[in-house]
């Protein structure tokens, strides 16, 4: 893996200790440089009324259209419902092997299902998602460890049931061991 | 391992494809996508893939009719319909043309992952059956014809050639040659393996019993009869059917087989409905039955009948040159069944037993061997380990003439040939000897 930075770029409100704990997993996970970033979009332009979420697709075309040197990741950071037009929702997606990716935390809240706040729960688990797809910019596959953070994951449960951590079999397969 | 799982996506919407294209890519799957029938189906020919995911509304030709022209050209194919337009109609309609599952866009991940899971597992399973049936074939082939002769390399080349064929099938040999063995060999290797092999041992059973166990009989058609019971052709439905010792079976079931074998029908004892049955014929003998035919004592209609090709099984006597791995066969085979680890077998034994013409063939090989691990030290089968000495004389000898002539051959073997060493053992002289080979028409086997 050669890389020299990894952009983590906010849309929206997130609190300064969210952000940073965001940004020191990522960072120890990928042992790599980590910038935070303000991101600044009209996002009405992405809402669909119909469907009333957020086209995931046009968001992440918007990331890559950031103009990231090739070694270089972003990801976006969102707090929006995000679709795309064949799936219901998605908590993320990003290029497989490319420079760009999005994550929501949306869909991470327990509120959502019925369950009272759980802050950290919240950070978990966005933790992993963003892990997870950063994993995909760097040319990882889904993972069938039941502990790795590149397993699938299409429900929440699913994200708490994974660790924040690569499996040494990915970590293997991006030079990291 | 399991191999890499290939999806092809049929959609006409650029979105749905890249949508899907990088779901399934991020999973591990090999894909690739069309945005019409037309395309799809050219791609479809030229390669395999293991799952269709296809749009039912699309410009041109729809996905059901897509879906049924996948299906007629490759009918295992899985093929998932999805559409925005639910309705209940196009779901079953595309179920009963063949579709695995229908799925509603947009499709919620989870359902997603569960619908190509349940796809995934199928093709496994599709696998795994196709692997064990390679395994099954290939144990019944090699299962237990052993020899390496050239009179038994013919004998597998006829079997190779007879088993693609339906046609009937005579095998002729003496008693313990192996004519079931070749029958199941010849079965194995046709198109009809996947189906029963039933077997009837026609010599013994009794006429009433013999037409009961061929065609079956229905509940209270004699005493004894509780239930109704299926005979064996019925049994054999789509296999085969091999009739041991066909020779032996009265006038009155000639007449009921060959009606049988021409129609392809019967109707059980005590019943009255006619039966289809599609059963491929295997008999065995050990009589001449051309002889028997021309005696009168086999019908020639039924022999013609079932003498599409025959195959001759040769004596053991006839090749020598298979007892050595003959008996290796029978000591790991009786060694394994019996828990014991494999006994060696003395050289001297072992040339005793090629000099031996086994009346009983291999029937007899492979009991002696049995007997010989059982009674031995568990270690080496020795010469006083067989019973060579009791039956040094054919059994099949029924006159003087007989006996001289095993007699003399015996010890020919014995010597090699060697006419004055034989002469000298047997207390002739060498023109006597001359004679005795000239009228029996003696002949050394392909051991000499």
């Amino acid at each position: 893996m050669n890389l020299s930075n990894i952009n983590l770029i906010s849309f929206g409100f997130f609190e300064k200790y969210f952000l940073e704990q965001l940004a020191e997993a990522v960072e120890r996970e990928f042992t790599c440089t980590l910038k935070i970033k303000d991101g600044h979009i009209d996002l009405s332009e992405y809402y669909d009324p119909a469907r009333r979420q957020y086209n995931g697709n046009k968001l992440l075309m918007h990331i890559d259209s950031l103009g990231t040197p090739p070694t270089d990741k972003s990801l976006g950071l969102f707090s929006v419902d995000l679709f795309i037009p064949i799936l219901t929702f998605i908590f993320g997606q990003a290029y497989l092997g490319g420079r760009s990716g999005i994550a929501s935390l949306y869909r991470f809240s327990n509120i959502h299902y019925g369950m009272p706040e759980d802050k950290q729960l919240i950070l978990d688990r966005f933790k992993k998602e963003v892990t997870h797809e950063l994993g995909h910019t760097f040319g990882l596959i889904h993972c069938h460890s039941l502990s790795c953070v590149m397993r699938s994951s299409t429900y929440v449960e699913d994200i708490d049931q994974k660790s924040q951590l690569l499996c040494s079999a990915c970590r293997t397969a991006l030079g990291m061991e | 391992m399991a191999r890499k799982i290939s999806i092809l996506i049929v959609d006409d919407e650029e979105s749905v494809r890249d949508s899907l294209y990088s779901w399934f890519i991020e999973d591990g799957y090999r894909v690739e996508c069309a945005e019409n029938a037309r395309k799809a189906l050219t791609i479809f020919e030229s390669d395999h893939f293991d799952i269709v995911l296809a749009d039912i509304k699309m410009p041109g030709m729809d996905g059901l009719e897509m879906l049924r022209r996948i299906k007629a050209c490759k009918s295992d194919s899985i093929v998932i319909v999805m559409t925005a337009f639910a309705t209940v109609d196009t779901a079953v309609k595309a179920l009963k043309d063949g579709a695995f599952d229908y799925i509603t866009k947009p499709f919620d991940p989870d359902d997603l992952t569960h619908l190509i899971r349940n796809a995934t597992k199928q093709i496994s399973l599709s696998d795994e059956n196709e692997a064990l049936k390679t395994k099954v074939i290939t144990l019944e082939n090699v299962e237990d014809l052993i020899g390496n002769s050239q009179a038994m390399k013919n004998v597998l080349s006829e079997v190779e050639s007879v088993a693609q064929t339906n046609a009937s099938v005579i095998i002729t040999g003496e008693s313990g040659t192996g004519k079931e063995l070749v029958a199941r060999a010849i079965h194995a290797n046709s198109q009809r393996k996947f189906f029963p092999f039933v077997s009837v041992h026609c010599g013994a059973l009794t006429e009433s019993l013999l037409e009961s166990e061929l065609f079956g009989h229905e509940k209270g058609a004699f005493t004894g009869a509780m239930y109704n019971r299926k005979g064996r052709f019925e049994m054999a439905d789509s296999g085969s059917i091999f009739l041991d010792e066909i020779a032996t079976i009265s006038n009155k079931m000639q007449v009921e087989l060959l009606r049988v074998l021409e129609s392809k029908t019967f109707i059980r004892v005590g019943g009255n409905k006619e039966i289809f049955s599609d059963f491929r014929v295997i008999c065995a003998t050990n009589k001449d039955l051309k002889s028997m035919v021309e005696k009168g004592d086999f019908r020639e209609d039924l022999f013609y009948r079932l003498n599409v090709m025959n195959i001759h099984i040769p004596p053991l006597r006839e090749r020598k040159s298979d007892i050595p791995l003959l008996v290796d066969y029978f000591i790991k085979k009786h060694c394994h069944s019996m828990n014991k680890p494999p006994v060696a077998i003395d050289p001297t034994a072992l040339k005793r037993m090629q000099d031996f013409n086994f009346p009983g063939n291999i029937r007899e090989l492979e009991n002696m061997i049995e007997r010989a691990i059982v009674v031995g030290d568990g270690k080496k089968i020795s010469l006083k380990d067989l019973p060579l000495e009791k039956t040094i004389i054919s059994n099949s000898a029924e006159s003087l003439d007989d006996f001289e002539q095993a007699f003399i051959l015996q010890i020919l073997t014995k010597y090699a040939w060697n006419i004055s060493r034989t002469a000298r053992a047997l207390k002739v002289d060498r023109v006597t000897l001359y004679n005795k080979i000239k009228k029996y028409d003696l002949k050394p086997t392909d051991q000499q």
